[in-house]
């Protein structure tokens, strides 16, 4: 063991790091919730490689007193589970890391300005334990006992884990994660580390959540009753998630043969009176362009999940993006409204996709959540949302003999029926169509039933979300974002400090809040911050509002933005320069 | 002329003179009749085409979508809504050609629906190109020199994914087509009926005489229960059999495997969300 620096503080960030397939995320799952459990707000992202087996992975666990929502560069603690996954991380590493891990990947880093390290055989203590894999809990076990959680939580949440067939192995992962938690009280005893971080009261009442759960019980409280998704990282989680809950919220559930039929599925589902979603990543959408279209002709109800991943083509199968929002914005042939939220927290993905499905059918238009891979795979600890106790509201109308499915009416939105509900026939036609359903080429109705379509523009007006204004509204400067970036920047200008600068945030990307023009022109600087190389959203800005901005913070590097980088990246500005 | 249950009224066919589309509208509509439904029971869903516009052209509830879709809209339909009656209906370019990989997967889920195709053996909306059932040598403007693919065999194929009910039919026989139908409609899952009819603005090769003489009726000697005889059959290429060459009853359908459907047959939209379930979930997260 070298000599320490004892790290403490009340924000810790703890980078677990291995192989794929080899307990990186039992360790973070334990390990999260134990720490979460203990009253400590948590946050943890991970990224990893597109492979089952080997390669390197890494979690980063963010443990604070106060809230926390977006992630550090910096590494307070790492746990390398091999030699590679330490090369892996090398570059996060500074001299006030401390490093625990087995004496043989330790013996591979000593060098003057390297991390504290300090020898813990986690492997070593399984395999007398009877198995290489206990490994993972005894890890488990010693972070809870840096962190001096009760240790009867450990135990409980072991008990939790080997139930069933599994029961027979909760004794030794008890004995693991007992071992391990002593290892850890030794080291806290030595002086090398001691936490004083608080717990806070607020967070036993928290959800510990992430973005891919979030979506899908924001899906069930908008009455999500039909799923059809083909898997791609990273849109699958939603789909599993679903899965899980079909029988007890009386949900179908479909993998189907391809994205083309899974999304004509769900417009199929639609017409005949259920509420459905597809999940789906960057090519996957792309296939579902084509339906786009037919959802935005035939007035039909859609909630589209994007969970956006670097392209083009497979591009970068299980890393962050912001890089579809143009695919969606454009996305189908024709003209034809549509709605794109783009939520920026758990707590967010939940409010979000629940009212996606209440625009989807209120307006008949598609709607878009749109994640990414960062969102989606991250843990939250959040403000649990307010479920009511109503059921979501169903806009569908049983139908009259005389039933007209494209009626013209003001604000463009005709009474919805579905076949086998009244005495009507509801007719929906690929081809323009006149109010019946049938098609027609008569150009006055073509004329009309654009107009119509159109129309559906003005009448949503009321119902598009304002962006929010976070910092003074006396701002000379106003960083822009969307979306899962949205927690990044506030936290950066929060340590950045600068008076007169204040942070937009979009969570409703498209179509913009009227206001949106108003907030840009009292701005005489505009930064946008994104995560894709071409400032998507700030052209959406300018072609909306023909308001240009003035530097862009862009990120395509597969990772999210870090508290750091961004401050970093930030405070150049001030100097006038643009990086890169 | 008396007015039948599913007659569409006063509308501009878009279908040539001579057509076979006409044919099959009428047996269907009969077929409908016979098997005691109403039109607003009745979901009809088509992609593109000429035949794909049959919906139009009579009386009942009809998603004319996508060119190859009509299958997973349908099987959605189907088990969004139960108690539905739901028919797809498309050209053999729509089905077997655009929606080739959802004819393989429809099969496979085996929903309670019919598939009726027409099988012209040439595109007519696009003016006379080839279609995946086009026979070998078969000159058109794109394929200048003649086919030179292998015809699809919608019949072989269903039989080797187990559809559980095939059939194939001619658009120029009423009865025999309309009896065919009937039993399609009422058989308890996915059911194809492949329907051999003259183009006669664009397949001079395959006109009317030309079914006539190179096809012929399936009779007792075959046995419909035989998958192994049904498969046998469906390799026949000159002369094409004719008429039921399987069926498999008492399968389980696609609707039905769904865990919802266990103990109510309440279609989704009767179905109220419950939402202390859904309070319950979010605050478990915890």
């Amino acid at each position: 063991m070298s000599a320490g620096k004892v790290r403490s503080g009340n924000d810790l960030s703890l980078l677990l790091c291995g192989e794929a397939g080899r307990g990186i995320q039992s360790v973070e799952s334990v390990t999260t919730g134990l720490l979460k459990s203990a009253g400590f707000h948590v946050f943890s992202w991970k990224e990893f490689m597109s492979r089952v087996r080997g390669g390197s992975n890494s979690t980063t666990i963010r443990v604070a007193s106060h809230s926390v929502e977006a992630p550090l560069g910096r590494v307070d603690l790492l746990f390398p589970f091999d030699a590679a996954a330490l090369r892996h991380v090398r570059h996060r590493v500074t001299s006030d890391t401390i490093l625990f891990a087995d004496e043989d990947i330790i013996d591979t880093v000593q060098s003057p300005d390297g991390p504290v390290t300090a020898v813990v055989p986690f492997r070593k203590t399984a395999v007398e334990l009877g198995n290489a894999v206990y490994a993972n809990m005894v890890a488990s076990g010693f972070i809870a006992g840096l962190f001096d959680v009760d240790f009867t939580l450990i135990g409980a949440r072991v008990e939790s884990l080997f139930t069933g067939p599994r029961a027979g192995l909760a004794a030794v992962n008890h004995e693991a994660a007992r071992q391990g938690y002593d290892l850890a009280r030794k080291i806290v005893d030595d002086g090398l580390f001691r936490s004083t971080i608080i717990p806070d009261s607020v967070v036993h009442d928290r959800a510990f959540i992430s973005g891919a759960e979030a979506v899908g019980i924001g899906a069930l409280a908008g009455g999500c009753n039909f799923v059809s998704s083909y898997p791609m990282s990273p849109s699958t989680a939603v789909l599993v998630f679903m899965a899980e809950k079909a029988r007890e919220f009386e949900c179908v559930v479909e993998q189907a043969e391809d994205e083309i039929s899974a999304v004509n599925m769900a417009i199929g589902a639609w017409y005949a009176g259920a509420r459905a979603m597809v999940t789906t990543s960057g090519g996957g959408f792309a296939l579902m362009e084509e339906a786009m279209g037919l959802a935005g002709m035939i007035e039909s109800p859609l909630v589209i999940h994007l969970a956006q991943r670097p392209g083009p083509a497979t591009g970068l199968p299980t890393r962050t993006e912001q890089g579809d929002l143009q695919l969606a914005l454009y996305s189908g042939h024709g003209e034809f409204p549509r709605i794109l939220l783009a939520p920026a927290t758990a707590r967010e993905a939940i409010e979000l996709s629940r009212r996606a499905f209440h625009m989807a059918d209120r307006y008949q238009v598609p709607v878009f959540i749109l994640t990414d891979q960062y969102l989606i795979d991250s843990y939250y600890t959040a403000i649990p949302p307010e479920i009511d106790g109503s059921p979501p509201i169903s806009n569908i109308v049983e139908t009259e003999r005389d039933y007209r499915r494209y009626r013209l009416t003001p604000d463009g939105v005709s009474p919805r029926g579905i076949p086998g509900w009244g005495a009507g026939l509801v007719m929906v036609d690929s081809d323009e169509h006149d109010e019946e359903g049938h098609i027609t080429e008569n150009h006055q109705v073509r004329t009309a039933m654009v107009d119509k379509r159109m129309a559906k523009y003005a009448a949503m007006e009321r119902d598009v979300l304002q962006p929010s204004l976070v910092g003074s509204e006396e701002y000379h400067t106003l960083v822009v974002s969307w979306g899962s970036t949205g927690p990044v920047v506030r936290e950066a200008l929060e340590r950045l400090g600068r008076p007169g600068v204040s942070q937009l945030h979009f969570s409703q990307v498209f179509p913009l809040h009227v206001n949106t023009a108003h907030y840009l022109e009292k701005a005489r600087r505009i930064i946008l911050v994104e995560g894709n190389a071409t400032s998507q959203f700030g052209r959406l800005l300018r072609a909306e509002t023909g308001y240009r901005a003035t530097d862009r913070i862009l990120k395509y590097d597969g990772l999210p933005f870090t508290v750091e980088e961004l401050e970093r990246r930030l405070a150049a500005l001030d100097g006038g320069e643009v990086e890169p | 002329m008396k007015t039948g249950l599913f007659d569409g009224g006063d509308i501009d066919i878009a279908w040539c003179p001579g057509c076979g589309n006409y044919a099959i509208l009428e047996a269907l509509k009969k077929a409908l009749e016979e098997v005691n439904i109403v039109p607003e029971q009745l979901v009809m869903v088509s992609g593109i085409g000429q035949a794909a516009k049959i919906p139009h052209y009579m009386k009942c509830n009809f998603f004319n979508g996508l060119h190859g879709r009509a299958l997973p809209v349908a099987t959605a339909i189907k088990t969004a809504n139960p108690g539905l009656m739901v028919i797809a209906e498309s050209g053999e370019g729509d089905m077997y050609g655009e929606g080739g990989n959802h004819f393989l997967h429809a099969i496979r889920r085996n929903p309670d629906i019919t598939n009726i195709v027409h099988n012209n053996l040439v595109y007519g909306l696009t003016k006379g190109q080839a279609s995946p059932t086009s026979l070998r040598g078969f000159v058109t403007p794109v394929q200048v020199a003649g086919v030179n693919l292998e015809p699809f065999n919608p019949l072989a194929v269903a039989v080797a994914q187990k559809a559980t009910f095939i059939a194939r039919a001619f658009a120029g026989d009423h009865d025999e087509l309309k009896n065919l139908l009937v039993r399609a409609i009422t058989h308890r899952g996915y059911a194809l009926v492949d329907i051999l009819q003259p183009c006669v603005s664009f397949n001079k090769l395959n006109t009317f005489k030309w079914f006539r003489d190179h096809t012929y009726y399936l009779d007792e000697s075959h046995d419909s229960s035989d998958r192994v005889a049904a498969f046998r059959r469906a390799l026949e290429d000159d002369p094409l059999p004719l008429g039921l060459f399987y069926e498999e009853t008492g399968a389980t359908t696609f609707e039905q495997t769904f865990s919802l459907y266990e103990t109510s047959d309440l279609p989704l939209f009767r179905r109220k969300r419950d939402m202390a379930a859904v309070r319950r979930l979010a605050e478990a997260l915890r």
